[in-house]
């Protein structure tokens, strides 16, 4: 492993440290009930007992999101080599190149537009 | 730094997350203090001088609370998500320069993506958090707060875009050079860098979750949202990944648009801090002047505006890049 993925994975254990340090002084110092009435550990909904479990199908608009998230996600993915290599030198046949891709991809935006799946019905 | 890098990036992240946690639980201080003189109020004045030692206050409130896991809860999951909402904040930290040099805790030539990829982890923490909570409330705030993060991620995505064009490169040290004497991107080429700079703020607002896009939160409609079942430390640490993700932006919104520790006269770190804690005040501003987007709201704007507007600043920049 080169030195500066060392420092980066050394940086990120110790933050995860710090993260997790953090919770277990909150468990040495915490304070605990002596007694549990069996209410106590309900989930909250407004005072009254739970009403079935929270674990439930959801509306497929967020499908259509995450979707579009994908796509656009990808672009972004292929744009950035793209981005690096542009410059004086070459650079025309680069822009068109990327013109056409990304062109492609806003005639489905726009398509998706059109659609309403970018409203929220 | 060449012969012990364990060393040096471990150390370099035990000083900065130990200041920026400093900084960011002083910063709700002082957004206490700002709030309470934009409403004519004081804020806090009993603990301390001024309320200063309202943070320390708090602190010991949070760790001293009983930590409770409900028992309809997936208490794997929920334990496990507030302090790797906390990691994915804090790691994106590890290639960020902090002065002219040597001053970065890992100087990789993919900067930029590692902060971008590690950013972006932060959806799942969350959306984990909403969805073990077995809680209605919190799954309704989970699942907006999904849809935002990735909605926002495509904008926030092409406006890094820009800096990397202008400048050639992901390394977050070269970005700030080719800034170098005045030619801050927010300013030079004019257009394209000072439109992505609004937008890549107004992204990272989304991506923290701040007003005005705190939906998963959004206490008015959905209790507390994903925090409702968190208490504690573990409700803290929510609450201080907020505050770090604010000042993570802000401070990445000063290196790749601001020209980072670019200024008049010596260059180095108080110019950095300077323009780092003036953005992070600036949205202390926002949070206390706008209202909260509804969830259909923010979805529009950011596929039917973010998403084009920024595609667009892409496409100057590279012409920009390619033939001025």
């Amino acid at each position: 492993m080169s030195p500066q993925w060392s420092a980066a994975l050394a940086f990120v254990l110790v933050a995860a440290v710090v993260a997790v340090g953090t919770l277990m002084a909150a468990r040495v110092f915490g304070v605990k009930a002596r007694s549990k009435p069996p209410s106590r550990d309900l989930t909250y909904e407004c005072g009254e007992e739970p009403e079935g479990s929270a674990w439930v199908r959801f509306h497929p608009r967020y499908y259509v999101v995450a979707l579009m998230f994908v796509v656009f996600d990808v672009e972004t993915a292929f744009i950035l080599p793209w981005a690096l290599n542009l410059g004086p030198r070459g650079g025309g046949l680069l822009l068109v190149e990327m013109g056409l891709f990304v062109g492609v991809l806003l005639l489905g935006w726009g398509y998706a537009v059109r659609k309403g799946a970018l409203t929220w019905q | 730094m060449t012969e012990y890098p364990w060393l040096w990036g471990g150390g370099f992240a035990l000083v900065l997350i130990t200041v920026l946690m400093g900084v960011a639980a002083w910063s709700i201080w002082f957004e206490r203090k700002f709030a309470g003189r934009m409403q004519n109020r004081p804020g806090p004045t009993q603990v301390g001088p001024a309320g200063l030692l309202q943070p320390l206050a708090d602190l010991l409130k949070l760790i001293q609370k009983e930590d409770i896991t409900p028992t309809n809860a997936d208490s794997f999951l929920f334990n496990i998500a507030p302090p790797l909402g906390l990691l994915t904040v804090l790691g994106g930290m590890a290639v960020y320069p902090w002065a002219p040099g040597d001053w970065v805790p890992a100087n990789l030539n993919i900067g930029i993506l590692f902060t971008l990829s590690i950013g972006s982890l932060v959806t799942i923490p969350v959306w984990m958090a909403g969805w073990a909570s077995n809680n209605k409330y919190a799954l309704l705030g989970a699942m907006r707060a999904a849809a935002q993060a990735v909605s926002f991620e495509v904008p926030l995505l092409l406006t890094c875009l820009v800096p990397i064009i202008l400048s050639g490169s992901f390394r977050m040290g070269d970005i700030v050079e080719a800034q170098a004497d005045g030619h801050w991107f927010a300013l030079w080429p004019p257009g394209p860098g000072a439109v992505a700079f609004v937008l890549f703020l107004l992204c990272s607002l989304a991506e923290a979750n701040r007003i005005p896009f705190d939906i998963p939160e959004a206490e008015s409609e959905l209790v507390a949202g994903i925090t409702t079942e968190y208490m504690g430390m573990k409700f803290g640490l929510f609450y201080l990944a907020e505050y770090m993700h604010t000042l993570i932006a802000s401070f990445m919104g000063a290196s790749m648009f601001l020209g980072g520790w670019d200024g008049p006269g010596p260059d180095g770190l108080h110019w950095l801090v300077l323009k780092g804690l003036t953005l992070y005040a600036g949205i202390f501003w926002i949070r206390w002047t706008f209202l909260r987007y509804r969830a259909d709201q923010f979805m529009a704007i950011c596929w039917r505006i973010f998403v084009p507007v920024s595609l667009l600043t892409v496409t100057v920049a590279a012409f920009w890049r390619v033939y001025a």
